[in-house]
């Protein structure tokens, strides 16, 4: 037990499926049962190992999707056509398997609840992930810090935690969300499909003046170009914390 | 700014890096600030550009694109190379 105390190297855990839920038909999350766990920031993420009968191991990232419910975390995973890891997690994976997981790890693109600045949070695709882990915790903690959350889908089938989120946008006072869609968008919708563009970040953002902490997760181009508006919008580049989400095999 | 001067292919950014590195140290330096040996450029960690394609992980100056770290781990050794950065301020 005193071993555990020490914040000393990190450690592989044996983890075991608790349940999961569909999010999309191709993004899973998974509630995993990780006896000892440390605890965690939102924004932080875990490595998972998975080891074949063989021998050969793949470890991939993946962002922790809501603060620690005792030694309970959820990841949401996006299936990568092809991959070696994200089809099994997915299809495979069952309720009481064991999976190797590290963590909590990352310590810069993290939103504490004692922070009195304002959040724009802007995520593309699966880039929601860490950004919902935020809105999550804001709401756990009772924190009034307002947020916005600006969220880049392709269709609105791909939006993950739908419910939530317009539970959460009317209940949760101070928290917005907005969508732009790149390929599909619901009836009625005022807007054409369109990728995300500088009315955008403009409009349902913050204005500079207010110092807002501004977190961006997609997808590499979507991180950049988002970003680059930011700036040019006149953000503190030191306030633009950024997560690429990108192909390292799935 | 969108593109890297050299087409290098799609890249993470040092996020990816907090695993590997926690093995070997106790603190995250993800969140510490580096300074780019080539050009100078002041940044987190969790901002450069890392390459996870090669044997490997890469990190390059978001800046100048010069390689600021590299990180290859073998079954039994971390290999840790740092020629490109000045200073590491982590915070305490």
């Amino acid at each position: 037990m005193a071993r555990a105390a020490v914040p000393g190297r990190l450690t592989w855990r044996v983890a075991k499926l608790a349940e999961a839920r569909t999010e999309t038909p191709t993004a899973r999350t998974l509630v995993l049962d990780v006896p000892g766990w440390p605890g965690h920031l939102a924004g932080q993420h875990v490595d998972v190992r998975l080891t074949a009968e063989d021998g050969y191991t793949a470890q991939r990232s993946y962002s922790i999707a809501a603060p620690a419910d005792g030694d309970r975390i959820e990841l949401t995973i996006q299936a990568v056509p092809e991959g070696e890891v994200s089809p099994y997690l997915i299809d495979v994976y069952g309720t009481g398997d064991p999976v190797e997981v590290r963590g909590p790890v990352g310590g810069w693109f993290v939103w504490r609840p004692t922070s009195m600045d304002p959040v724009l949070l802007v995520a593309g695709g699966s880039g929601i992930v860490p950004l919902m882990a935020m809105i999550r915790a804001r709401r756990a903690a009772g924190s009034r810090i307002p947020f916005r959350l600006i969220y880049s889908v392709r269709t609105p089938g791909d939006v993950y935690y739908a419910d939530e989120l317009r539970r959460r946008a009317r209940d949760d006072a101070g928290l917005d969300v907005t969508y732009a869609y790149t390929r599909e968008v619901p009836e009625g919708w005022p807007n054409p499909p369109h990728r995300i563009g500088v009315a955008d970040v403009n409009t349902n953002g913050w204005p500079p003046a207010l110092t807002p902490d501004c977190y961006v997760c997609g997808p590499t181009g979507f991180v950049e170009a988002v970003a680059d508006i930011l700036v040019a919008l006149g953000h503190d580049p030191r306030r633009v914390r950024t997560e690429r989400f990108g192909p390292t095999g799935g | 700014m969108i593109e890297p001067r050299m087409d290098l292919g799609p890249h993470l950014d040092g996020n990816v890096l907090a695993g590997p590195l926690r093995e070997i140290f106790a603190m995250d330096v993800t969140a510490a600030t580096s300074r780019c040996a080539s050009c100078g450029a002041v940044g987190a960690v969790a901002a450069l550009h890392v390459y996870a394609n090669a044997p490997g992980m890469v990190a390059r100056c978001p800046t100048c694109e010069e390689v600021v770290l590299r990180m290859v781990r073998t079954p039994d050794a971390a290999w840790l190379d740092m020629r490109g950065t000045v200073s590491l301020r982590i915070p305490m």
